[in-house]
This record gives C-alpha cells, sequence and structure tokens, in this order.
C-alpha cells in the first residue's frame, strides 16, 4: 500500500528537483574543446541546459556553440556563467533583497526589489562577453580560465538605468567614479572582494542598466539574480551579479579587481609580442570587434552544391556596418547579407548563400564596425588572454 | 481513481508552491555535486588541504600545458599567497609547486 504522506512528499520533492534543488552530480557526457588540454565535461545545474563545465567551486559554465545558430538572443538556460570567488548567495531572500547607493551622494538610498520593479523600466539588447573569451586559443599559451567561444551571449535585458537612481539620490559635485559590490564573496576575508567602478560620466550616460529581467524571465541565480548590472559594450567582468551595493566616490578606485586584474597592455590595439610583458597597462573597457560562422563547426563534410553560411557579429557598440565571408581561405571576400538590427549592443546576424564544389575549404568570416574597425588576419595577443578577435577560419571538406 | 486524482492534485500543489514561492522565500539554489579531483601525485594531501578551501580542483586541472612548468606553477601559488591571501605555510610552497609542476 502506498502511504499517501510518502506519495505527497515524494510529488514535492520531484518537483523541487525539476526547479532549483537538484543535487546529484550530473556529468552527462564530456566535449573535447580544440585546445591542448581541452576536455570538459557537460554538467546540469538547476535553470541551466548541459553545460560545458570549466570550473565547479565556484561555478563557470561555457555555453555550448551550436546555440549561437539558434537565433540572436542566447537563453537563459544556455547563457554562459562565470564567478571570481567561492561564497556565492546561494540562500538570498528576494523579498529581503536591498540594493544600497551610498558615498558622495545627497541622499543615500536603500531600495529593495519591489521599489525597483515599481519604477519606470527600460529595455535593452545586448551581448555580454568574458574578457577571456576564447583563452584557450592563445599562443603562447597563458594561466587563467581556458574557454573556447562560448562565454558570449546576448540578451534582452530589463531594468531601470542606473542614471535614475543615481538621479535619486544626487550625485555630489566632485564624484569621479562609482563602485559596484555584489553578493558573492571571498571564502577568506584576506582574499580581495569582487568590487569594479565605472567612471561616473559613463555610469550615469543612461545606457548602464540595474537589470531584473532577462529575455523575458527573471535572471537566472547563476546570471546575478536578483539584479545585475549591465554595460552595454563593455567586458562582462563590469557586469556585477547579484548587485547590492553601488557606491559614488571622489577619487579613482583603486582595488584589486580594477588596478592589478583586468588590465590590458597600453599600447596600439592593446597587443604586445607575444610571450613578453607590457609596460603599463589600463583597466579592460569595451569589446573588439568579432564575427563567427555559426552554421558549420570546424571539421564538418558537407555536400556538394549550394548551401547558405550563417553567423553573427558584434562589437563595442558602434554597430555592425559589414560581415564579409571568404570560402577560399581570404583571397577574396563577398560581403553577406545581414539579419535585423536588434540595437547596436546586440548579436547582429548574417548569412550568404554560396555553392561549394567538392574540395577542402578554408571559410573565413570579417566583420566592419560603423567606426570602421575591423577583425585582424593574425591572432594579437597580450599576457591575460583578453580581447581575442583574429578573423575565424572553419575548414571543411566537400563531397 | 481517488487516489489517483489526490496524488495528481498533490504534484500540481506541490508545483504551484515552489513556482509561486519565487518571491516568497530563500532561494536555495543547489549545484551540483563537486566531483573533479586532483590527480595522485606527491604531497597530494598537502595540495588538497591549502588549495580546496578556495576552490575545486578544476582550477588546476584544466591549465594549459606549459614548457616552463615550474616557473609557471611558482608563479600560480605566489599569486595565491600575496594576491588573493592564501595561507599557506613556507614549508608547504615548495612541496605544492613540486606536485603540481611533477603531476600537471
Amino acid at each position: 500500500m502506498f502511504d499517501r504522506r510518502d506519495l505527497l512528499k515524494g510529488a514535492g520533492l520531484a518537483a523541487m528537483a525539476a526547479t532549483l534543488n537538484s543535487t546529484k552530480a550530473l556529468a552527462l557526457d564530456t566535449v573535447t574543446l580544440p585546445f591542448a588540454n581541452g576536455e570538459r565535461p557537460l554538467v546540469k545545474y538547476p535553470q541551466k541546459r548541459p553545460m560545458i563545465g570549466l570550473t565547479s567551486r565556484p561555478p563557470q559554465l561555457e555555453t555550448p556553440f551550436a546555440v549561437f545558430n539558434d537565433g540572436p538572443i542566447t537563453p537563459n538556460n544556455a547563457f554562459f556563467v562565470r564567478y571570481h570567488l567561492s561564497d556565492l548567495p546561494y540562500n538570498l531572500d528576494p523579498d529581503k533583497f536591498t540594493l544600497e547607493v551610498k558615498g558622495k551622494v545627497d541622499k543615500p538610498l536603500k531600495l529593495s526589489l519591489k521599489d525597483i520593479r515599481k519604477m519606470k523600466a527600460t529595455e535593452t539588447v545586448a551581448v555580454n562577453q568574458c574578457s577571456g573569451n576564447s583563452r584557450g586559443f592563445f599562443e603562447p599559451r597563458v594561466a587563467g580560465g581556458q574557454l573556447a567561444n562560448g562565454a558570449m551571449g546576448c540578451a534582452r535585458w530589463r531594468g531601470v538605468p542606473l542614471k535614475t537612481v543615481l538621479d535619486m539620490a544626487g550625485v555630489q559635485s566632485g564624484a569621479r567614479q562609482v563602485t559596484f559590490n555584489g553578493m558573492d564573496g571571498p571564502v577568506s576575508d584576506k582574499t580581495p572582494d569582487f568590487i569594479k567602478a565605472l567612471d561616473i560620466d559613463h555610469a550615469s550616460d543612461g545606457e548602464v542598466m540595474l537589470a531584473y529581467g532577462m529575455n523575458g524571465e527573471d535572471l537566472p541565480f547563476l546570471n546575478g539574480f536578483p539584479l545585475r548590472l549591465i554595460v552595454p559594450g563593455y567586458y562582462g567582468t563590469y557586469w556585477v551579479k547579484h548587485l547590492n551595493e553601488i557606491t559614488v566616490i571622489d577619487n579613482v578606485y583603486d582595488g584589486f579587481w580594477m588596478k592589478s586584474a583586468y588590465r590590458i597592455p597600453d599600447t596600439p590595439n592593446n597587443a604586445i609580442e607575444p610571450g613578453t610583458a607590457p609596460k603599463a597597462t589600463i583597466p579592460i573597457n569595451r569589446f573588439t570587434i568579432r564575427s563567427f560562422i555559426t552554421s558549420v563547426p570546424d571539421g564538418a563534410r558537407l555536400k556538394a552544391g549550394a548551401t547558405t553560411l550563417r553567423g553573427i557579429a558584434f562589437d563595442g557598440g558602434k554597430g555592425i556596418k559589414d560581415v564579409a565571408v571568404s570560402t577560399d581561405g581570404g583571397k577574396t571576400w563577398t560581403s553577406a547579407k545581414l539579419g535585423k538590427d536588434l540595437g547596436k549592443y546586440a548579436f547582429r546576424e548574417w548569412k550568404l548563400p554560396v555553392k561549394l564544389a567538392a574540395g577542402s575549404y578554408e571559410l573565413k568570416v570579417r566583420a566592419t564596425g560603423n567606426g570602421g574597425e575591423t577583425q585582424p588576419d593574425t591572432p594579437r595577443w597580450n599576457p591575460a588572454g583578453y580581447l581575442r578577435n583574429v578573423v575565424e577560419t572553419v575548414r571543411v571538406s566537400v563531397a | 481513481m481517488i487516489m489517483q486524482r489526490t496524488v495528481l492534485l498533490a504534484i500540481s500543489l506541490a508545483f504551484a508552491a515552489v513556482v509561486g514561492s519565487a518571491f516568497a522565500a530563500p532561494i536555495n539554489y543547489k549545484t551540483p555535486d563537486e566531483v573533479a579531483a586532483f590527480k595522485p601525485g606527491p604531497n597530494l594531501e598537502v595540495v588538497q588541504g591549502n588549495c580546496s578551501a578556495c576552490h575545486s580542483a578544476d582550477y588546476v586541472n584544466t591549465q594549459p600545458p606549459m614548457k616552463d612548468k615550474k616557473g609557471f606553477w611558482q608563479a600560480e601559488v605566489t599569486k595565491m599567497i600575496k594576491v588573493y591571501g592564501a595561507p599557506i605555510d613556507d614549508a608547504d610552497v615548495g612541496k605544492i609547486v613540486d606536485y603540481l609542476a611533477t603531476t600537471y
């Protein structure tokens, strides 16, 4: 005989497991990223589909690249995850969540999630990309998270402009920067907490946003629930998750994560001779321009005849002017047809019908932005493995 | 029949309770169990004791094969101590670097 209470309990547990409380380690399979020591488990986290597992504590998950062929919006359950420190607010209570705005302001604020959701909402479609996206392809190799090209994604973010909140608080004259701290923190109090800073003009530009919504839903926990910073065109390091502390300061923030980490060489193209060290550095900032073929993976075998190549392009906020494709290893280029413009910070889809006879091909794709910047034919190098944007090549054989 | 309906109702209610509770309780997010482990090697227990306090073993396992292994891992361990404040005894530093350089 069934015990009714057991059934109730069982049903409840099944439902819980289906949402947030799955505790089983589910290594579903492995994938091998195309660089040395690139074997990774496919892992299943609550609210996420199977993702490429880079690290488990703190969690870092890469998006399987095939997802980018499904459209210009990356689904929430496929969006990449990157943390720095292991003390995550796994038990945060959204009803008790408070965003504090303090420092050089006339009226310090403590806003609940309800307060923020009551304010006039705005939406923007923007790419978030990890500074170290594609680091695994650097040669010579460099230390850090060894990612292929899947630490990026494009979502429709919903929230309020940071400017609105700063105006409510009344920024005092002499303010120079704004710092952002989230609820995630270090295990040891000797480890610097993850705090990022933006110049006051940037923070007040009306585009930087406090987002609670992502593609029509609440932010997934691992993408910063219940509130994160959106810094369109800028690398993900600034997009602070679980954001609960905003401080206006009258100096330039000198914490570890600004002063020492996430720095790029202060040189043309922020590149240096491979294997050397830079003389001077600046904080990483806007995305370099990139484009990808998404419809054909490297090493694919295609049937001879007509096929349509498809992909995506994006840049740091000027917008994409042109995407050119080469099927002969870069000797000749043809402009692709650009897809719908979802905004200057979004993935821009492209497609190009081509005819391929039997043989081997090097397919290449190169984007040009509205500011005229384009992608280099050979990779640029910096010691942290940031900013990769070489023209991508996909090798296919046609029969 | 009655039993089946009761169970169905219970399942629906349980779902409603979980979904509806998104804004009424702490979210209690649970990550999968940690499965990555340090490879066997000399002084493994010293490495486990010092490194695992702050991060999982895959932070080490996924690093690229470097030409100068000793130099690479010495720099990493130094970074953990100087930058991230890892409380590693002086006597353990050499053991950890040796383990990493010979095992990875």
